[in-house]
């Protein structure tokens, strides 16, 4: 793995590396945070991958942590290092859209739990990334505040719904980010952009703090460049928290001990039959392929498993997702914070909620509250989201009976590489396609990673491997994962995001 | 909101006994109790009532974006308590659930309630009522259909326009301090059967549950700042029908407005029925100053709640063992532990309902089992003690008064130290801090003149002061006497046993009673 002097390029150093740089005193968190702010300067406008920088406040903090480290005041694990948020998290006094308009000018009074255990490890945040309305995509067209491009290739999608954050971390903005998963949001931009993501267990991360999406489904996560950094981030964020009672009361699993191990010996790893074949591009399949020879040739054992209820997975996300999400976005009706429209003084309460709503919201968070409003009528709940909540059972179930034959799962991260700006925009079914293989983990609660496991020879651009570990033994995830981008990276002298092009 | 309906064409009521001679009405009641907790239903701001608008608030139960509910166990375990009290079964696993619609005082523009999975199933509730005419009471068995937890709304104040209500006005305000208040709701089975009581049978539920929440101590159950509402769901069918189409009341807030609106709804009920009308289901407004309803929504229009379980919270899962050793907490039933007292006592219902409207039923309780004699116990604190309690505005409880003061001036009178009169004098300065009774006998020589010859003396002195007065009790006009008495207590500062001086002052002008 890379050991670079650190007097070489600061923004494409890991994260890593950079807090011990920082904490041995090879480079101040300031001049770290000032390369950052001045790499979002030169290539953000053509990238967009922020929607709000808050460049005083993270070179106020840069300096706080330097002279901590000059008193010599114990640091935060990461202290220094600058991290990209995506802005479905609350971030006291900054503005926070979740790519919407009806959201604009308000300012939480209060943090998430995720943004204040960054501040305690004296992480420096850069600023907010971009992301579907409402984490509502895949690709992060459907932000109110235009799209996010692809590093590797300016006409292409990033990934969604936290293309944004995604993006900042390819494109060397940001060494860190923070993703929300729901259906794949962390896991599918990672493999598009080539570089790592990780949706925890269900209930390893608070949720206190992020604008809910789909409550049940919801789960922050890192997003980074290695496997180990990652892990030095998921350490950060995760562990319980009383303001969130589905949050897990438990030991968080030793995800960086499990990156520096970096071991697949005699682990059993799990080909899921119903994750690959039809609908998988030729080069995803290709690139998989080889990654599961490199997983055999460090040790692991191949098995092939079962998951037969994984074919009605996204039909039972796409009810349980949208019936949440209309009673959780439910509450911005412009009564106290964010957009008002059609107020007057004839106006009615009703009216000027409706069209508050009717202006605030774009056309894919309408499609899915009316998906939801209906999925929950009475007299279709039993049909919809009772069925949903069935298939949600076996589909556990299936996993269940696939960690007793294998202690990981892989599968390729999605059915293709980064496709064209708008190429899928006006087919909402081959947009959702995109999250096959990412949305089975989060109905069933467990933890996920993608990482990249090289380019596609159908278009040189990067596929990503999709690593399932069960609930709570997210460290399996980063045993695998480390192991893989090792050999990899002995094979290529480099890391993958290493062949991205210039900005 | 709906506009007005054919229902609301004014109908001649029918006079309520004429209306009860063809119509059977079915009660169903919905009581919302707000809980006493300290902090608030899922997050931690306070409860009190009456603090500025809008101070009693935290981004949770604003319900801002990313802001998540933690239920407040204390909460849950006064429900328990409640539905134990009501004879339920506590279920072993149940949810909140979400109910979905749209208004301004709700900040989540959804309510954390429950739905099919209530906490508290399957009860009853023994309720006294008092039969017409004072001909007793009769024991009526109201049932429980569910008891369950939920959040309270936040306050809207409808500005501009005269009526104070949302049509007409010109803005309004919302108040979210009582927002997130957790609430428990309380659903009676349909009550049936009981003809021409069911207005005093509604009461009597209502009181009973009120009583109840007291007792347990989990709410200040105060009807008049809606810590206790109720709904009243009235309809008639005749003997023999299937049961009618219902409506439910609204703003019934005292005691004696639900046995007012149910009564009112009865006859407006029975005249639309006799004039050959339909009952529309709807809610309905009572008003207090008139004493009718009129129609609010019209129920035909329902909403859709769109309840769905809340994927915020996880299950609540009661421990066996918890409700147990919540079940030992739970206090007699006031109605059976007031029959109960009350035939020990030997008194008889009217009596015992003054002793709990004047809120010592408690401190009667507690002397009797210090050794007091029943009758002293409620002469006492029903008497003089809550006299000088009102006096200075404080409760009876809070007197310094000890069922042992009580028993010693009882023996002190017994054995004629001092008399009634006297008594109050002591208690006086037991109140003010002067010592036990004993203490207070000595300090202010409250002893009853007793000595024969003092009271002789006294008794001369009087007659010699008024000879008319003692010519006409020798003259065999007995009645006179009083006059003598009179002076003869006021020259001992009421120091001496009236019915001694009038015995000693007939005895010397040998003179027989009458």
């Amino acid at each position: 793995m890379p050991t670079s002097p650190i007097d070489a390029d600061l923004i494409r150093q890991s994260a890593t590396v950079l807090a011990a740089a920082i904490a041995a005193g090879e480079v101040s968190s300031r001049e770290v945070v000032q390369a950052h702010l001045d790499r979002i300067g030169e290539v953000d406008e053509a990238v967009h991958a922020f929607l709000h920088v808050t460049a005083h406040e993270a070179l106020e903090t840069a300096d706080t942590v330097d002279a901590k480290r000059a008193a010599g005041d114990p640091l935060g694990p990461l202290a220094g290092v600058p991290l990209a948020l995506k802005d479905v998290l609350a971030m006291r006094g900054v503005p926070t859209t979740c790519g919407s308009r009806i959201l604009e000018g308000w300012r939480p009074p209060y943090d998430a739990t995720v943004v204040e255990r960054l501040r305690d490890a004296d992480v420096v945040i850069l600023g907010k990334t971009n992301m579907d309305e409402f984490a509502m995509g895949s690709s992060t067209e459907h932000s109110a505040f235009g799209p996010t491009r692809n590093p590797w290739d300016l006409d292409r999608i990033p990934g969604g719904s936290g293309g944004g954050s995604a993006a900042a971390v390819a494109a060397f903005e940001a060494p860190l980010a923070i993703g929300t998963d729901t259906g794949g949001s962390i896991r599918q931009p990672a493999a598009v952009t080539g570089t790592v993501g990780v949706k925890p267990t269900y209930g390893g991360v608070s949720r206190y703090g992020l604008v809910a999406l789909a409550s049940s489904l919801d789960q922050a996560g890192p997003c980074a460049r290695t496997v180990l950094d990652a892990a030095h981030l998921h350490a950060v964020i995760a562990g319980h928290d009383p303001r969130d009672s589905t949050s897990i009361d438990a030991a968080v699993p030793d995800v960086i001990a499990a990156a520096q191990r970096a071991d697949v010996r005699g682990m059993r790893v799990g080909l899921v039959r119903q994750l690959d074949g039809e609908g998988y591009a030729p080069g995803v399949r290709q690139r998989f392929a080889e990654a599961v020879e490199i997983l055999t040739h460090l040790g692991a054992e191949i098995v092939e498993v079962d998951c037969p209820h994984f074919e009605y997975a996204l039909g039972a996300y796409y009810l349980i997702l949208p019936s949440e999400a209309s009673s959780n976005l439910a509450r911005f009706d412009g009564m106290r914070y964010g957009l008002r429209s059609g107020d007057g003084s004839d106006a009615s309460v009703e009216s000027v909620m409706s069209a508050t709503r009717e202006a605030g919201f774009g056309a894919e968070v309408k499609r899915r509250i009316m998906l939801g409003t209906y999925a929950l009528s009475s007299g279709y709940y039993d049909a919809y989201y009772g069925q949903a909540q069935k298939v949600r059972t076996l589909i556990r179930r299936d996993f269940d009976a696939a960690f007793d034959k294998a202690d990981v799962l892989i599968s390729p991260t999605a059915p293709t590489t980064a496709f064209r700006l708008g190429e899928k925009l006006d087919d909402p079914l081959a947009m959702y396609l995109n999250d096959i293989a990412t949305i089975p983990v989060n109905l069933a609660g467990n933890a996920a990673m993608s990482l990249p496991i090289g380019l596609s020879p159908d278009d040189g651009l990067p596929v990503g491997l999709q690593i399932m570990a069960p609930a709570m033994a997210d460290d399996r995830l980063y045993l695998a994962g480390a192991a893989v981008e090792g050999a990899l990276y002995d094979r290529w002298g480099h890391l993958l995001i290493e062949e991205a092009p210039a900005l | 909101m709906s506009a007005s309906t054919a229902s609301t064409k004014p109908t001649s009521t029918v006079p309520f006994d004429e209306a009860l001679t063809r119509y059977e009405p079915v009660l169903g009641l919905e009581v919302h109790v707000e809980l006493g907790t300290e902090s608030k239903m899922f997050c931690a701001c306070p409860t009190a009532f009456g603090a500025e608008p809008n101070t009693q608030v935290c981004p949770v139960c604003l319900a801002l974006p990313g802001t998540l509910p933690v239920i407040n166990s204390a909460a849950v375990e006064s429900i328990i308590r409640m539905g134990l009290a009501l004879n339920c079964t506590i279920v072993e696993w149940c949810r909140m659930a979400r109910k979905n619609y749209f208004y301004p005082d709700m900040p989540k523009n959804y309510q954390i309630s429950q739905y099919d999975e209530p906490i508290c199933v399957d009860g009853y509730l023994d309720v006294v009522v008092p039969l017409p005419d004072g001909e007793g009471t009769t024991t009526v068995r109201v049932g429980i259909e569910r008891v369950h937890l939920e959040e309270d709304t936040g306050k809207l104040t409808h500005a501009g326009g005269a009526t104070g209500r949302i049509h007409g006005a010109d803005y309004s305000l919302v108040d979210y301090n009582r927002a997130g208040i957790p609430l428990v709701e309380i659903v009676t089975k349909p009550i049936t059967d009981t003809g021409a009581l069911a207005p005093a049978v509604a009461k009597a539920y209502v009181a009973e549950l009120r009583d109840i929440m007291r007792g347990l101590g989990v709410s200040d159950v105060k009807m008049e700042e809606g810590s206790l509402r109720c709904d009243a769901n009235v309809s008639l069918n005749r003997p023999g029908d299937e049961w009618g189409t219902r409506t439910e009341t609204k703003n019934v807030n005292s005691l004696r407005s639900v046995e007012r609106a149910v009564r009112s709804e009865i006859e407006r009920q029975a005249g639309v029925l006799d004039t050959g009308g339909r009952i529309t289901q709807e809610t309905r407004h009572f008003h207090e100053d008139t004493g009718v309803t009129t129609p609010g929504r019209s129920k035909e229009q329902a909403e859709d709640y769109r309840y769905f379980p809340e994927p915020d919270l996880v299950p609540i899962a009661p421990d066996a063992a918890w409700v147990e050793q919540l079940r030992a907490t739970i206090p007699e039933q006031p109605s059976i532990r007031r029959a109960r007292l009350a035939q020990d006592w030997g008194i008889g219902a009217f009596e015992m309902e003054s002793l709990v409207n004047a809120g010592v039923l408690q401190l009667v309780e507690t002397s009797v089992e210090e050794g007091v004699e029943p009758d002293a116990a409620r002469k006492w604190w029903a008497g003089e003690l809550l006299r000088v309690a009102n006096e200075r505005g404080v409760e009876p409880q809070d007197l310094p008064v000890a069922p042992g003061d009580i028993k010693r001036v009882e023996e002190l009178i017994a054995a004629g130290t001092i008399n009634d009169k006297l008594a109050r004098s002591v208690f006086d300065g037991i109140i003010s801090g002067e010592g036990d009774a004993d203490a207070v006998v000595a300090a202010r020589g409250l002893t009853v003149v007793s000595d024969d010859s003092a009271l002789l003396a006294a008794i001369e002195q009087a007659l010699a002061d008024q000879p008319d007065v003692a010519e006409k009790i020798r003259g065999g006009k007995v009645a006179a006497a009083g006059a003598i008495v009179g002076a003869v207590m006021k020259a001992t500062r009421g120091q001496a046993d009236a019915g001694k001086v009038r015995t000693l002052l007939l005895d010397h002008l040998g003179v027989a009673e009458a």
